[in-house]
């Protein structure tokens, strides 16, 4: 009975754990859906977004500002940073690639992400800036029926509810929305969109600002696990795994190859690692991921594309 | 004749600009390398080090002209704690200087273990305070590495004796189970081998459990704890993986105060992050720990009232409070250029070479009368380095974290050599076969 608790303990936590990645996960998806574009620079988003969250709301906190009036005002500066970002980046990374080979415009995502990195840390600084806007004590679950209970940590379970609501208002903006239709048109072809009218560059603004919202989300989430600091971007190589079993264009694809890439490094780390050396988690998501391209190149939820020659 | 007159000119203006480093080659100064990181994933802890360091150098030029006279000269350069860049600012920098760096401190196991490969061939000492190859204590073989102080395997064995104290004696491992969590590189694997000799001494049970660089999720870990339920946690992490251990602790209930870190997991950056998660975390002692000695008044005097302090801002506080990473730093600094200062005792006051200094670390013997004067008492005891033991301290000490500062809470241990020089010994002729290298005769060096 132990056991089965114990397996019980692990796949939740790991379930829980890789809803967490498809915060990350969202912002790269969001980028492609509508741009074509691996976005090399969400982990370096995620950074900024955090460090621009944590720091005036320390300030903030410190000249006697209320916690709740601090928060709101850090977060609505937070997003006006991340609007800034998607705006140079439309304007000067991205805009004047438009057209270009998509292997191009993720080379510029690439040197996007190290500026973002560098200007964050210089501006906001690279200590560890702790930040507690979750709890982050748990729940022990069916104390009467395993012996010390199930444990679920309660972050997880607020990143499981986070993730849940930016699903569905994501997957209403693309439905419902116009400024979401012409997004997806955009993803289809950015020349044929931009011939029926389509304004790209307002497009673009508006994708990347709201995946820099995701990525302030996404800070909230693992700025209070960790605390806030430049390890954060190293998230971006987590959320790589659940893109591929994903897709790459499927917004519940990130969730549920989040869910598989959680459950299966954990459960792999805690009944495998033991008999191989231990410390096997980061690469066995990565061969759940392989796994699922050889069944299925597209991923789970991707496009299938067919071109005819 | 105009082709002559533009050739002579900028012949005349090539010269004019060579002539200050002409200059620079003959003047009268020491050349320091400084392997940093202040940016990237450690560079929480990277930061309070490479600042105790340029403000000891700095505070030295200020208050005494340098050493004996001789300006001391550094140079940062960014390794990220990583290897390949680490070794990119040993080549860089080793030149430097009128005669060559004096020595390195290379921050990184990592590091420490690539350089040791190249230090003899450059005749450059390399000093890794209490990090590095604990093999390289039998300075016979490790001619140019000086990992004064301490040793991981040091450290693990007073990390041992420190949980046999709380349980009532070294009888009462026998049967107990003890977890180390490692960073899974050669700095997280270094204690392993002096680990399993005390298990097997003592009987208790070993469990590693590895966490991959930089260590951001260690949920399976803990989880695994968890189940496993050992009595006592060793911790062996650096940067972002020290905090997230302690949080992931916290997380699982498992108890603060039956873990114990080594020094390098027992700084402020390590348990800040954590909050009220970390209060009763321990950390082993690389002999002193947080707070304030006379050299602090020496740098707030010399370097800070000058506006020349490299903490600034939010890292004001590593200097002033006499931060645990910022104390160390400054300990290098003053081991360091105090080799330099023994050295040119025998070779003048003058810049010496990496060989040179060589001899001067070892010939270091800073008694507690002399690290009075330096201002460091209280944060180390008499230290002393010779040509066959290039460690010269076998002391830690235990704190606690009380959720606001580091309270010592046990005297000195002396690790158990019995125990570790027959490891030592070992590997260290291990490795001197691999490498071919006839170890030195220390009986007939000067």
């Amino acid at each position: 009975m132990a056991s089965l608790g114990s397996f019980l303990e692990v796949l939740i936590g790991g379930l829980l754990s890789g809803v967490l990645y498809s915060l990350v996960a969202l912002g790269f998806v969001l980028i492609y859906k509508a741009s074509g574009v691996f976005n090399f620079a969400q982990g370096a988003m995620v950074l900024v977004a955090g460090l621009a969250l944590v720091r005036p709301l320390d300030w903030l906190v410190a000249h006697g500002f209320p916690n709740w009036a601090a928060i709101a005002l850090a977060l609505v500066f937070a997003g006006a940073v991340m609007a800034l970002c998607a705006f140079v980046i439309e304007r000067y990374i991205i805009g004047p690639l438009l057209n270009q080979d998509g292997l191009t415009l993720f080379m510029s995502t690439i040197g996007a992400g190290f500026i973002l990195e560098g200007l964050g840390q210089m501006v906001f600084g690279s200590d560890v800036y702790p930040l507690k806007l979750y709890p982050t004590d748990a729940w022990f679950l069916f104390e009467g029926l395993f012996p010390g209970g199930v444990l679920v940590n309660k972050l997880d379970v607020w990143g499981g509810l986070i993730a849940g609501v930016l699903v569905g208002g994501l997957a209403a903006f693309f439905q419902y929305t116009k400024t979401g239709r012409a997004l997806r048109a955009v993803a289809d072809d950015h020349a044929a969109a931009q011939s029926v009218g389509i304004p790209i560059s307002w497009i673009w603004f508006v994708v990347w600002l709201v995946a820099g919202l995701v990525a302030l989300v996404a800070a909230t989430v693992w700025g209070t696990k960790l605390g806030v600091q430049f390890s954060i971007v190293f998230l971006a190589l987590k959320a790589l795994p659940v893109l591929i079993i994903g897709g790459f264009t499927s917004v519940p694809g990130a969730i549920v190859g989040g869910l598989m890439v959680g459950a299966g490094e954990k459960l792999a780390e805690v009944y495998l690692g033991p008999f191989m050396g231990g410390g096997i988690e980061y690469w066995f998501a990565y061969v759940v991921a392989l796994a699922v391209l050889m069944v299925r190149p597209q991923g789970l939820f991707g496009e299938r594309i067919i071109e005819r020659i | 004749m105009k082709r002559i007159k533009l050739c002579a000119a900028l012949a005349v203006t090539g010269i004019a600009a060579l002539a200050p480093a002409a200059f620079a080659q003959t003047a009268n100064e020491q050349f320091i390398p400084a392997l940093v990181y202040r940016t990237g994933a450690y560079a929480p802890n990277g930061i309070p080090w490479a600042n105790g360091t340029s403000d000891y150098y700095t505070m030295l030029n200020e208050r005494d002209g340098g050493i004996n006279g001789v300006k001391i000269v550094y140079e940062e350069c960014e390794t990220g704690y990583a290897t390949d860049k680490g070794v990119e600012c040993y080549e860089r920098l080793k030149g430097k200087g009128p005669t060559g760096a004096a020595y390195v401190a290379p921050l990184s196991t990592g590091i420490t273990f690539a350089l040791t490969e190249k230090a003899p061939g450059d005749k450059l000492p390399l000093l890794t305070l209490g990090y590095g190859r604990s093999d390289s204590r039998d300075g016979a073989v490790f001619g140019w590495n000086f990992i004064a102080m301490g040793s991981y395997w040091t450290a693990a064995d007073v990390a041992i004796q420190h949980v046999a104290k709380e349980m009532g004696g070294f009888d009462k491992l026998k049967g107990k189970k003890i977890s180390l969590v490692f960073h899974d590189s050669p700095y997280g694997k270094e204690p392993i081998a002096a680990l399993e000799a005390r298990a097997k001494k003592d009987g208790f049970e070993l469990k590693l459990i590895p966490v991959t660089h930089p260590g951001l999720e260690q949920k399976s870990q803990w989880l695994s704890i968890r189940q496993d339920k050992p009595d006592y946690v060793l911790l062996w992490g650096w940067g972002v993986m020290n905090s997230a251990s302690v949080k992931e602790a916290a997380a699982v209930n498992y108890p603060r105060d039956k873990m114990l870190g080594v020094w390098w997991s027992g700084a402020e950056p390590d348990v800040v992050p954590a909050g009220d998660g970390a209060i009763g975390y321990k950390a082993l002692m690389l002999q002193h720990g947080a707070g304030r000695a006379k050299i602090h008044d020496d740098i707030e005097k010399f370097v800070y009232a000058k506006g020349n302090g490299a903490a600034k801002g939010d890292d004001a506080a590593q200097a002033k409070e006499g931060q645990v990473l910022y104390n160390r730093s400054l300990l290098n600094a003053m081991i360091g250029t105090e080799a330099i200062r023994t050295a040119q005792k025998k070779y003048g006051n003058k810049p010496l070479t990496g060989e040179q200094v060589r001899w001067g670390f070892e010939h270091l013997d800073l008694t507690a009368d002399r690290i009075k004067e330096l201002g460091f008492e209280g944060m180390m005891k008499p230290l002393k380095l010779t040509c066959a033991d290039h460690q010269g301290a076998d002391l830690a000490r235990v704190h606690q974290w009380d959720g606001k500062a580091w309270k010592v809470i046990s005297d000195y241990y002396t690790a158990d050599r019995t125990v570790l020089d027959p490891i030592v010994k070992a590997t260290a002729e291990k490795y001197a076969a691999d490498k071919k290298i006839t170890p030195r005769d220390c009986s007939k060096e000067e």
